[in-house]
């Protein structure tokens, strides 16, 4: 494979064996991610973004197909491609706790055989950044949660990666300390051109803003692959509307039959319900008006937009993100 | 900036995974309390044991030794062989695996830091014991007892880097191991008795186990008059049969331990957790 490629697969596929039966959680996933890139992998909970980071980092041996890291293939020669990568995961309770923040640092830059002198400047210029310098002599049990992460974070860049693989980095984290994480990537991947980062997440936004490419993966399989901006504009025949309305009983009976309707996902918000609409054209809403106040909704709010990277999808897989997975995109309360 | 070699990562993490284990025991300096003193309970009840049924001096002096020498087992068992688990339990497996290094160096430092946690437990026990119960010991030969002492080590974490490979696999299902062995070991290691009591069968079974050989030569050449007579092996014969279990274990340490992180990951185990 070309060296320009940090990242490529073929078929790859991953199959877990349970008792009864199997489950396939790769399946014949192709990708390529040229050097430099910051490319996201967008889905749900379970669709497989995690096994194919396992993969790609060698700490998972793939069933089916191939894959290569840094021109490197990842099943035959995992000690090579570990010379090239490092990996963040979110909710990460890595390190000592008996050992300070920069101590935890500077044990995990020596398994990369980095010497005393490079870590100890490094660990000092990134904690600067992500703002955890002044916590770098406490001990790392007395961190909060956000710390803690930060200095995940810090530890995954520390050993200055080719390919940096970044699963879901700020799941589970406050809004301040997400927006500064996320900054602290653009930075990271600006400044040093040839870097490559792949980024699993869930959360729309978070994909829309950093990434150059994005790949939807849903049960197991990659089901578009493109820039934010290409992914949208496969959508702009359509029309997207958001109806906030009182809360509805069963939303995918009201409007199952109605015609014009792409799409459709709905949530409950705040004791109300979020209805989101990918609609052929804009006669097919005055039904849908109809149908609500048939069911005894009130209409609170209603809003046409251009589309989102949640809509393509939603086109996509037929439901929303946030759907089926505990709303876990919506706890930052960032626009969606 | 070059690259650095293999050795140079191998040594820096061995470096860097036993610093946690030193830094970590100046830090919570309870340990002290619970590693010596309570440790000589035990071996004041076999001390008495013995004192009361009115066997030679030498015998408080084996039990001293034996006493001494069950925190390194311990720390074999507890803090080597099942090691593995509770790093896959925190996530500091996956990091261990994902880096460039070796997982050998990984359990060698583990086991310097352990070496130096248990020494401190062993020395304080040894002390207070032959201080306490006022044993008199006459060293045979220091440069064998050193060798002795040091091969026995080198021998036992060997058998517990083996050990943790199966930690890696089969994670907690694998503590039923370290359970069936910390009693039984005890006993047909001769921790509190000379080991030829238990007849020669049991003794050459049992000496696949370093220690039971390593405390059978310490005993020989710190209390000879006594041992003289209740010795399992000639010394050399031991120091030779150690430093094949040494090099034994150490080589069946690094290819389990390859063969296991290669099925892990076929069977998707190494980050498996709660297993």
């Amino acid at each position: 494979m070309s060296t320009e490629l940090a990242v490529k697969t073929e078929r790859l596929s991953r199959v877990y064996k349970a008792k009864k039966r199997e489950i396939v959680a790769l399946d014949r996933v192709d990708l390529e991610i040229p050097a430099g890139e910051l490319f996201g992998l967008l889905g749900p909970n379970g669709a497989g973004k995690t096994t194919l980071i396992k993969i790609l980092t060698t700490l998972l041996a793939p069933t089916g197909g191939r894959a290569w890291v840094a021109g490197v293939d990842v099943a035959r020669n995992p000690w090579d491609v570990r010379r090239h990568i490092n990996v963040v995961s979110g909710g990460e309770s890595s390190g000592y706790g008996l050992l300070t923040v920069e101590e935890n640092l500077w044990m995990f830059t020596q398994f990369y055989g980095i010497d005393g002198k490079t870590a100890r400047t490094r660990i000092r210029e990134l904690l600067e950044i992500v703002g955890l310098a002044d916590r770098a002599k406490t001990k790392i049990y007395h961190l909060s949660t956000g710390m803690r992460q930060k200095m995940n974070f810090v530890r995954g860049f520390l050993t200055n990666p080719q390919i940096l693989f970044l699963d879901e980095p700020t799941l589970g984290l406050d809004v301040q300390t997400s927006r500064t994480l996320r900054g602290f990537i653009k930075d990271w991947v600006g400044k040093r051109p040839g870097k490559t980062v792949l980024l699993t997440t869930h959360y729309m936004y978070e994909a829309e803003e950093l990434c150059d490419r994005v790949a939807i993966i849903h049960d197991g399989r990659i089901l578009a692959c493109d820039t934010p901006g290409n992914l949208k504009r496969h959508l702009q025949r359509e029309v997207v509307f958001r109806l906030r309305v009182t809360a509805i009983a069963n939303p995918e009976e009201l409007f199952q039959h109605l015609r014009g309707i792409q799409r459709f996902s709905h949530a409950e918000v705040n004791g109300h319900t979020e209805l989101h609409f990918i609609l052929e054209d804009e006669n097919a809403l005055p039904p849908i008006l109809t149908a609500i106040q048939r069911s005894h909704g009130e209409l609170i709010s209603l809003e046409k937009r251009e589309p989102t990277l949640e809509d393509v999808f939603i086109s996509l897989v037929g439901r929303g993100l946030r759907e089926g997975d505990g709303g876990a995109g919506a706890t930052e309360g960032e626009p969606g | 900036m070059s690259s650095p070699t293999r050795w140079e990562i191998f040594w820096r993490t061995v470096m860097g995974r036993a610093y946690p284990r030193v830094v970590g025991m100046q830090r919570e300096r309870s340990w002290l309390f619970f590693e010596t003193l309570l440790p000589l309970l035990q071996v004041s009840a076999f001390v008495f044991v013995y004192r009361a049924i009115q066997a030679p001096p030498e015998f408080t002096g084996f039990v001293v030794l034996g006493g001494a020498m069950t925190a390194y087992w311990l720390n074999v068992l507890w803090s080597m062989a099942a090691q593995f688990y509770w790093e896959k339990e925190t996530g500091n497996l996956e990091l261990y695996i994902i880096a460039p290094t070796s997982l050998m160096a990984i359990l060698l430092g583990m086991a310097i830091g352990g070496i130096v946690f248990s020494t401190v437990r062993a020395l304080a026990v040894m002390t207070l014991g032959l201080l306490i119960f006022r044993v008199e010991v006459s060293i045979v030969s220091i440069p064998q007892l050193l060798g002795v002492f040091l091969l026995t080590l080198v021998a036992l974490y060997g058998l517990g880097m083996l050990f943790s490979s199966l930690f890696l696999l089969y994670g907690r299902q694998a503590s039923h191991l370290s359970n069936l062995l910390q009693e039984p070991v005890f006993l047909v290691s001769g921790f509190y008795f000379p080991v030829r009591a238990l007849g020669s069968v049991v003794a050459l079974g049992a000496s696949v186990i370093p220690i039971t050989l390593g405390l059978d030569a310490m005993r020989q050449l710190l209390f000879p008059t006594m041992m003289a007579q209740f010795h399992f092996l000639d010394v050399r014969i031991e120091l030779g049969v150690l430093a094949v279990l040494s090099i034994g274990f150490l080589w069946l340490a690094r290819r389990a331990l390859s063969y296991m992180e290669d099925l892990s990951r076929r069977e998707g185990r190494l980050t498996l957790r709660g297993q």
